[in-house]
């Protein structure tokens, strides 16, 4: 089968009078990695929780693995690996007392080879007596995308899992991701870091608890209308403080030696780097906007509508 | 069966963590063994108005000014009027009054005979330090009436140096040995201390340590993870009862006549109330912290209103009310029955009764408040 995995229309969550998560709809097809980005606070967390059976919503509906995301929870949750943004496993108990715990929970059969096979994939086979707590960040991350794909689940969703985690570990994660989802597992994948939404199939922005943008890193680039400039040369990278607050100019940030303009109007942008393109050092170049200078316009314009709102 | 097989993974793993947290076992075990000691010596009161049973055979004036003397100590009061001695007995074993008063049938006879008389007083030496005021009073009392009664015509009848002859007879605990009195109490308030406490802090500390989320999305029902959290305190539990009758055995000699059987059915019971009460309170509290707190304004009146530190009967009517509600009160009538007066399942089945209904009460409420989502 590769129907949609995930498909909620107008999820809403409100806490108060605040709308965290206001009408999200998302749909996610079978085998996919779908990347959801979005500030801190935008709602990401919460509407994962929705999905999982975690938080019930205050309005929409829509199901997971074709159950009902509110009536039907229990049979999400056996199918469901969720990976929470702070470690859930139990510091206190050895990383194999962890993973036996898991497995009893979700009554799989054998589990003492289940685990001994999970240790082995880890490389923890040597370590499994050793306390869970004193594991280190990208180790304990490892560990608990093991816990949840202990019970074999069709979808996986993961809650910022390499937050503060070193590059090498944050790879080595992300073959992993990739390798269950040629296995056909889907993901709904929560992060900040840009290199890692190049890595999913396609993303799902949310500011302000509005979805703003889906769908692969090109179509969202291609659908933004923003336009960019590059300049380089002898003090370029210095002129990012001078243009960004310049009208038309969304963001304008040093990458090394090299400026990097954009904003979404081209006459306005080309209006707003005038006076600097008259200096013959620098050289200025058309170029193609990157994700995080769209996640940052979408975060702008969300955030206006908020304040409108 | 997927509950049991779940119940069984939530059971080992409260264990394991059990097992690596060296100061709370300690705590667990140690703190009995403090406690035992140090209220080994104990306090002390006076309350009045004890409920007392009259069996009174004779019926003349004079008893009967003697009997209102008795009331107007204030230490008595006179609720029940019984007519045999059997009937007076029950009420004593049963802990409905503290002392019986006799009377016996030639008592006016005796006295006009210029012969010494006697008035049997029987009281309920569980808690000494209930009746200690009482006995002393009354031989005064006594006396008075006598000596005001005897007057005018009588007066010659009043001549022997001791017209009235009180035959004080505690029963239960005869020597009035306090400590027979604290250890079962202590025994319900360390119970109280710990498996309120213990609890409450298990499941806050889950949500603190950010696990509970990670619990929650996997499938355990409600009951799973209350009944989980709450085994292996049972036993623990059970071990701490065994620690605290050894060493009061040990320390104190204090006597068992009661049935064992029974004794450990009530305690049972009423350790699983307390685990209860603290699972409630975990659910309310958001951090260990405010659990810890929560338990100690539990643990405050469950120690001074229960009849473990004054006596129950010398406390104001609202402060009885107070210790009524608490299970610790009924828990420790039952073991003063059971440890020093060898009461029967019926005598007791009165306090086993509120402490099942608080079981159900707590356990409802608990199970009501536990949430499967993080709503």
């Amino acid at each position: 089968m590769s129907g949609p995995v995930i498909d909620v229309k107008g999820l809403v969550k409100r806490y108060g009078q605040r709308t965290v998560v206001d009408h999200v709809d998302l749909t996610i097809m079978q085998g996919r990695v779908c990347g959801f980005l979005g500030p801190n606070g935008s709602g990401k967390t919460t509407t994962l929780r929705m999905m999982c059976g975690l938080l019930t919503p205050d309005g929409g509906s829509g199901t997971c693995l074709g159950h009902d995301i509110i009536a039907e929870r229990d049979a999400i949750k056996r199918q469901t690996g969720y990976m929470t943004q702070k470690f859930g496993l139990y510091e206190d108990l050895t990383i194999r007392e962890n993973l036996e715990f898991v497995a009893r929970v979700y009554r799989l059969d054998h589990v003492r080879s289940r685990v001994d096979a999970a240790l082995e994939r880890l490389g923890l086979a040597t370590r499994q007596h050793q306390l869970t707590g004193a594991l280190s960040g990208g180790w304990k991350q490892r560990l608990a995308l093991a816990a949840c794909v202990l019970h074999e689940p069709k979808l996986l969703l993961l809650d910022e899992p390499t937050a503060g985690v070193d590059p090498k570990a944050r790879r080595a994660f992300w073959d992993e991701i990739h390798a269950l989802a040629g296995q056909g597992i889907t993901v709904l994948v929560s992060t900040h870091y840009m290199d890692e939404a190049e890595r999913c199939h396609e993303i799902a922005y949310i500011a302000y608890g509005k979805l703003m943008a889906r769908g692969t890193a090109d179509e969202i680039i291609d659908g933004s209308g923003l336009k960019a400039f590059v300049a380089s040369g002898p003090g370029a990278d210095r002129l990012a403080p001078l243009l960004r607050d310049a009208v038309g100019v969304t963001a304008a940030a040093a990458f090394g030696l090299d400026l990097h303009v954009c904003g979404p109007d081209e006459a306005a942008l080309e209006k707003a780097i005038a006076p600097f393109r008259a200096d013959p050092a620098l050289a200025w170049e058309r170029t193609r906007p990157t994700l995080e200078d769209i996640f940052i316009h979408l975060m702008g314009e969300a955030r206006d509508n908020a304040e409108a709102a | 069966m997927g509950f049991l097989l779940r119940l069984w993974a939530m059971i080992g793993k409260e264990a394991l963590q059990l097992r690596r947290d060296r100061l709370t076992f300690a705590m667990m075990f140690g703190l009995p063994i403090m406690q035992l000691v140090l209220f080994g010596f104990a306090i002390n009161s006076d309350p009045k108005g004890l409920p007392t049973a009259v069996l009174q055979s004779d019926n003349s004036k004079l008893t009967r000014a003697l009997v209102a003397a008795v009331g107007n100590t204030g230490y008595f009061s006179s609720t029940q009027a019984v007519s045999t001695e059997a009937e007076a007995d029950e009420l004593l074993q049963r802990g409905a009054v503290q002392f019986i008063i006799t009377i016996p049938g030639d008592f006016t006879r005796k006295l006009i005979r210029h012969e010494t008389a006697q008035v049997a007083i029987e009281a309920d030496g569980t808690d000494p330090a209930t009746v200690g005021g009482a006995l002393a009073a009354i031989g005064q009392a006594a006396s008075q009436t006598l000596a005001r009664e005897l007057s005018g015509p009588l007066a010659s009848y009043g001549t022997p140096a001791a017209p009235v002859d009180i035959v004080l007879h505690r029963r239960y605990n005869p020597e009035g040995i306090t400590r027979f009195n604290i250890v079962p109490g202590l025994l319900g308030v360390i119970l109280t201390m710990t498996m309120v406490m213990m609890t409450a802090l298990a499941v806050t500390r889950e949500r603190e340590r950010g696990t509970m989320e990670n619990l929650l999305a996997m499938p355990v029902r409600p009951i799973e993870v209350m009944a989980g959290k709450i085994a292996p305190y049972v036993l623990i539990g059970g071990v701490q009862v065994a620690v605290v009758l050894v060493a009061a055995k040990i320390l104190f000699a204090v006597p068992f006549v009661g049935s064992f059987a029974l004794f450990g059915a009530a305690t049972l019971l009423f350790i699983t109330v307390s685990l209860a009460i603290g699972f409630t309170f975990s659910t309310i509290a958001q951090n260990q912290l405010q659990a810890m707190q929560m338990s100690f304004f539990f643990l405050m009146p469950s120690i001074l209103l229960s009849g473990f530190a004054f006596p129950f009967r010398g406390m104001p009517a609202w402060a009885q009310a107070i210790g009524e509600g608490l299970p610790v009160t009924h828990f420790l009538r039952i073991v003063r029955g059971l440890m020093l007066k060898g009461a029967s399942l019926e005598q007791i089945s009165g306090e086993i009764a509120v402490l099942a209904f608080m079981l159900i009460l707590v356990s409802a409420l608990a199970i009501s408040r536990y949430r499967v989502t993080l709503d």
